[in-house]
């Protein structure tokens, strides 16, 4: 009886919900800096999801989310820029000379088609070179190094754009976001608590899209890519759908970055912040929906801890954790965790048949 | 030269043609530098690619610790200068750059032996973590280069035989590059050799070719993966060695390389030689090609997007080995 109450207490929806109200408790009991931090982390995320939608579920490892994410980052801070200048010329284009707005940037003076385009770029840019790999059957580890590609590309076109993107300094500097004040506390609180309601939506729509029918054809196509053509399913289709899909989240994850940070730069979105992004996957557990976000909070939460005592060993521990989580933990947190209750239910199992012996 | 097109506005195509024109009539000189270049970005392309297809065609393992012994190679280049500095006779000071090359094979041969027996052996099933675990590791040697040597790049000193030019017409070819594409012209030949006309070059192409029934014939798969990884690694070596010529080393030289390097084996496709070094001359070539017409930015783009044309009409590379298995 005592063992029904203490499963459906530990029971995956009532732990979620509790972890869920704490979050969107946590103005109440967090300083603001903490809070801006776990806010970023929450951001990182929802990309933490997406990425583990590509990865851990269909089997595609993508080492180019930082750029979806970063263009997703980049039209928020487009859009927030604009309006820091009051339709004037951003600083960095008057410094390199130029005398009106250039004709990418004039969308990003409305809010909403900005806030659309973040969503609406990455996924296009996925959708393409998702289309023109998967459709080849070009094989896994060759979509793995061009979507690495993809990033040295865009990074050095962000970078070599000065005049349109500010090079390497990126965006920042920025004021007001609809009339208030970016930086305030207020604001920062509301942009958190969007945050944990994203966070929760693309948490609970991506699990339901995995539980489901949709769900089994993708680890179909993971484990058994030609049986699941044999059995009459497209497999490039359903592979650039989710590589579009979590090009989206990754965007999403991005504009909610920006607000909280208030800096893009190429240099938060190259290559090594993408395999990165991996690791939190990894580290969290592939193929669930809850490890990607343990992942993500763990490992960052980990590096600011770091770099706050000791920057250099960070990229030490960080390659040994490659290492270690690949080699040790393929499954991840979550699977320590599963084998631990497998190892309990076992040990329970043989509790009771004990037990029954006794009483014969 | 994008300026002169710019100035006239309007018809461009106009302008473009006969632009193009002249510079075929009077710029043969600057046609040939490019392709020269080409070459040589080629070639150091080439010398790196070797290696990777060798161990992503016998092992499917991709080698993302492989930039990192390029950068292995230019810092054992860099001690042994030092040390020639420090306690070799001024007249002797040129050998150290001949003595540095097969040292630093030997010992990104020896790291990659040891990576192979403790790390990636045991992720043979599973390429995309070994992917990952190799970046991991590669991760680790960076910072430990960066902890030894220190972050900023560190300057080595061509040996004097190797500076000035030779001189066509009125075009001067750098000695430094000439070397390079003679030095991957002996790499090419060497593994040429190995693969076709040695016992154990033979094993590694039957491991290749088909695991289970080398294995059954009795070829020790497990000291060929060992072999064949030492050797891909030891041309990271050497390549390292060569990249030192071209200019400054620091702990990131390898990452700059690695990746065009990865895209050199996507194109060339695996299986033969043949396909690394069309692989490599192609994307050497075209990078310069479109670098001297654009920008440097501009061209990464553009060969990026040439790659992902050429994928659509050759899926898995230019050469590949036929095979019915599926998958």
């Amino acid at each position: 009886m005592q063992n029904t109450i203490y499963q459906k207490l530990w029971s995956q929806k009532i732990i979620l919900s509790v972890i869920f109200l704490l979050l969107l408790l946590a103005p109440f009991f967090l300083s603001d800096f903490r809070l801006n931090l776990l806010g970023k982390f929450l951001a990182f995320a929802i990309l933490a999801i997406g990425l583990d939608l590509l990865w851990g579920y269909t089997g595609v490892l993508s080492l180019g989310h930082g750029i979806f994410f970063g263009l997703g980052a980049y039209c928020m801070a487009m859009y927030l820029k604009l309006e820091a200048n009051a339709g004037g010329l951003p600083d960095f284009m008057a410094w390199s000379g130029m005398s009106e707005l250039p004709l990418i940037w004039l969308p990003f003076q409305y809010p909403i088609i900005a806030i659309a385009l973040g969503i609406i770029i990455p996924a296009v840019v996925a959708f393409f070179l998702g289309y023109l790999t998967f459709r080849n059957r070009i094989s896994g580890v060759y979509f793995t190094i061009l979507s690495q590609a993809l990033v040295l590309v865009v990074v050095t076109l962000f970078v070599g754009s000065q005049n349109l993107t500010g090079g390497t300094s990126g965006l920042t500097n920025f004021e007001t976001l609809f009339g208030f004040s970016v930086n305030a506390a207020s604001t920062q609180t509301a942009i958190y608590l969007i945050t944990v309601l994203v966070l929760g939506v693309v948490f609970i729509s991506c699990r339901k899209l995995v539980k489901g029918r949709f769900g089994r054809v993708l680890e179909g196509i993971r484990d058994g890519e030609n049986r699941m053509r044999f059995l009459g399913y497209n497999p490039s289709s359903y592979k650039t759908f989710i590589y579009t899909l979590s090009a989206a989240i990754a965007g999403i994850a991005g504009m909610l970055f920006v607000l909280q940070v208030g800096i893009i730069s190429p240099t938060m979105i190259g290559i090594i912040p993408s395999i990165e992004m991996v690791l939190w996957v990894a580290l969290g557990g592939r193929g669930t929906i809850i490890g990607p976000v343990i992942g993500a909070v763990f490992v960052n939460a980990a590096k600011t801890g770091f770099s706050e005592s000791y920057p250099e060993y960070w990229t030490y521990f960080l390659g040994l954790l490659f290492v270690l989580v690949v080699v040790f933990l393929p499954k991840g947190l979550t699977g320590l965790l599963d084998k631990w209750k497998d190892r309990r239910k076992k040990q329970d199992a043989r509790d009771s048949v004990e037990v029954e012996k006794s009483y014969s | 030269m994008v300026f002169i097109i710019k100035e006239v506005k309007g018809s461009r195509i106009y302008v473009l043609l006969p632009f193009l024109m002249r510079k075929g009539l009077f710029g043969l000189n600057e046609i040939i530098i490019t392709l020269f270049n080409g070459l040589s970005l080629g070639s150091i392309l080439l010398v790196i690619a070797l290696g990777l297809a060798i161990t992503f065609g016998l092992m499917n393992v991709i080698n993302m610790a492989h930039g990192e012994l390029i950068m292995v190679g230019a810092y054992i280049t860099y001690v042994i200068q030092n040390i020639f500095m420090d306690y070799a006779p001024a007249a002797y000071f040129d050998l150290y750059f001949i003595i540095s090359i097969p040292i630093a094979m030997l010992v990104a041969a020896g790291i990659g032996m040891l990576l192979e027996v403790s790390l990636i052996r045991h992720l043979y099933k599973r390429p995309l973590d070994s992917l990952l675990a190799t970046w991991g590791v590669g991760l680790v040697l960076q910072q430990l280069a960066r902890s030894i040597f220190g972050a900023p790049n560190v300057g080595v000193k061509s040996p004097s035989f190797l500076s000035g030019g030779l001189s066509v017409g009125s075009i001067t070819l750098p000695y430094s590059r000439l070397f390079i594409l003679a030095l991957s012209i002996i790499c090419l030949i060497s593994i040429f050799y190995y693969f076709y006309r040695t016992a154990s070059g033979r094993r590694v192409r039957a491991v290749m070719q088909n695991r289970q029934m080398a294995e059954c014939l009795g070829v020790s798969t497990r000291k060929v993966d060992m072999l064949t990884f030492a050797i891909g690694s030891g041309f990271a070596g050497v390549a390292g060695c060569a990249l030192t010529l071209l200019g400054a080393i620091g702990p990131t030289i390898g990452t700059s390389y690695i990746i065009d390097a990865f895209m050199v084996v996507v194109v060339g496709g695996v299986g033969a030689l043949f396909g690394a070094v069309a692989g490599a001359l192609g994307i050497g070539i075209f990078n310069t090609i479109f670098e001297f017409f654009t920008n440097a930015t501009i061209g990464k783009v553009l060969i990026f997007l040439l790659i992902i044309a050429f994928l659509q009409w050759r899926p898995s590379g230019l050469v590949t080995s036929r095979s019915r298995s599926l998958d």
